[in-house]
């Protein structure tokens, strides 16, 4: 099967769940900056939680499929774009995402999925060193990305129990443990409502709120950051680091986020607000426990589902 | 040693304060022996200066009732004095970097030059004569923090990073060197650029050199460096 892009949308990414192994090679995880997004579109479609989709950023694409296929989008919604369940999609048929209603990133995932060589053991596009993906880039007009051929058979009529999905919200509430220089920081960061900056992207989201005003002065020796880490610039002003994120910082931190609410991040576009509240390491543990036992029910009765055909 | 989480995900074991060669070798000493041990549930093993972060997955170390930070610490903690695998320092090499210090690839030479006080020559020189240490790989992919920069060469960075600094571009940031392997954006000052590929993601490993390498800067003429193959 072959999917023709008619028009790419802003920033669309050929995505799975990221790379490990190659911190240490200065190479990040990567992968869907929404990973239960992209996890629940393929479980939707029958596929691997792993299989490769499209990451779709603030503007949707216009796709053409050249054989009939079932359909998942979820995470960021659209006009015209059935969210959170399979829908089919006739061949030579163009699926034409419409206007953005909510949510940052589209995961769209469809049976088989792309068919797409690893890279450094990812299938994820990791635009800093133009590698993995398709091309190593975003797609393009024009592009023809070849996919994998999956027939699904689909029992009956049935739609997700919404109160699976993570609290996306425009003004999300955000656990955050605590960070090497929390002390250094006082409680601004606890204080009121950040605004997430047009200067965000998959490598890291900037806020604007409180000046986070630092009591020490002394520099710091770089050493790893992960995705969550919130590092503070002399400016003040803090950043999450997303997926993407370089693999060492200099910064200080402020602060990690759970990585169970790492898609309540992913789904924030410019302009939206983010409240931060505290947790512990051992809370965070017990919410990402709890967020996986729901996922794999979820994987159960979608099983009894969505079957090979 | 000092362990302190990093999130819900990570351990960073601090195992010095300075950036000096005894504390590398201790931290690559003891990054070998946490990969040796091939613990199911860590990911990923980062040495850095005075740091090793482990990445583990919390699910992997919750057997029982027990605590996943706890379990990790443990397992960490069980790494100190473990013999690492022989000859360690992943073979640590002293790599040979060829540069071409001139004309449009090194932009800030003239700057460099003005704010040492001295010859565009003897920067090429002071900069070719000197050994360095990988203390990390990061920034970029493959991207090494260079110690040992003579310091009559060290010069701030740039006032406004430039947004886009050629994959190749050596540079003096501060009191450290580097090489850009990939293109990206960078404030350092740019002094030359090399023909070299230090990230190649096809290759077994990708990054050219590692944290406990050696590197030397060869200075090459620009014929040289357009017929480098």
């Amino acid at each position: 099967m072959e999917i023709s892009v008619i028009r790419s949308g802003m920033l669309s990414t050929v995505q799975d769940l990221g790379r490990r192994g190659h911190l240490a090679e200065g190479v990040p995880f990567g992968g869907a900056a929404d990973p239960f997004a992209l996890r629940v579109a393929n479980l939707l479609v029958g596929n691997a939680e792993n299989a490769p989709g499209l990451e779709v950023t603030l503007t949707g694409p216009e796709l053409e499929f050249s054989k009939a296929v079932w359909v998942a989008v979820c995470g960021a919604q659209f006009e015209n774009i059935p969210s959170w369940r399979p829908f089919r999609v006739e061949a030579g048929a163009r699926l034409i995402f419409g206007k953005r209603l909510q949510g940052c990133r589209a995961y769209l995932a469809f049976a088989g999925g792309f068919d797409i060589e690893p890279v450094m053991g990812g299938r994820g596009t990791f635009l800093a060193a133009t590698m993995g993906g398709f091309k190593g880039r975003p797609v393009r007009d024009g592009d023809v990305i070849k996919a994998l051929d999956g027939e699904r058979h689909l029992v009956g009529r049935w739609s997700l129990d919404e109160r699976v999905l993570p609290p996306y919200s425009r003004e999300p509430n955000v656990h955050v443990m605590p960070g090497a220089q929390s002390g250094e920081f006082g409680d601004a960061l606890f204080s009121g409502r950040f605004l997430v900056t047009a200067r965000s992207n998959r490598m890291g989201i900037r806020l604007d709120g409180a000046m986070l005003a630092r009591s020490e002065t002394d520099e710091l020796v770089s050493t790893a950051v992960a995705p969550g880490t919130i590092q503070v610039p002399p400016d003040g002003n803090p950043i999450v680091l997303m997926t993407d994120a370089q693999t060492l910082g200099g910064y200080p931190r402020v602060g990690h986020v759970a990585t169970v609410d790492m898609p309540l991040l992913a789904q924030l576009a410019p302009g939206d607000g983010v409240r931060f509240t505290r947790t512990t390491v051992k809370e965070a543990h017990a919410m990402a426990h709890a967020s996986e036992h729901a996922l794999a029910l979820l994987r159960q009765g979608i099983a009894e589902k969505v079957k090979p055909a | 040693m000092k362990l302190e989480p990093l999130g819900d995900s990570a351990v960073v074991a601090t195992l010095g304060s300075g950036i000096d060669e005894a504390t590398m070798a201790a931290v690559l000493d003891f990054s070998e022996a946490v990969l040796t041990a091939n613990r199911r549930g860590i990911s990923d093993v980062v040495p850095a200066y005075a740091t090793v972060t482990v990445f583990y997955d919390p699910a992997q170390f919750a057997e029982g009732a027990a605590d996943p930070y706890d379990g990790v610490c443990k397992f960490i903690e069980s790494c100190v004095g473990r013999p690492s695998r022989a000859p360690f320092r992943w073979q640590a090499k002293l790599a040979e970097i060829p540069v071409y210090y001139g004309g449009d690839f090194a932009p800030d030479m003239p700057h460099v030059a003005e704010h040492c006080k001295m010859s565009v020559d003897d920067v090429i020189s002071i900069h070719s004569s000197a050994e360095y240490l990988v203390h990390a790989i990061g920034f970029t992919p493959g991207f090494p923090y260079l110690g040992g920069l003579p310091e009559v060469l060290r010069t701030p960075r740039r006032d406004t990073p430039r947004a886009h600094v050629p994959a190749g571009s050596v540079a003096i940031g501060g009191s450290q060197t580097g090489v850009y392997p990939v293109d990206s954006p960078g404030g350092w000052q740019i002094i030359g650029r090399t023909p070299l590929h230090l990230f190649r993601p096809f290759n077994r490993q990708a990054a050219f050199l590692r944290p406990g390498d050696r590197v030397r800067f060869k200075p090459l003429t620009r014929q040289e460096f357009v017929s480098w193959r």
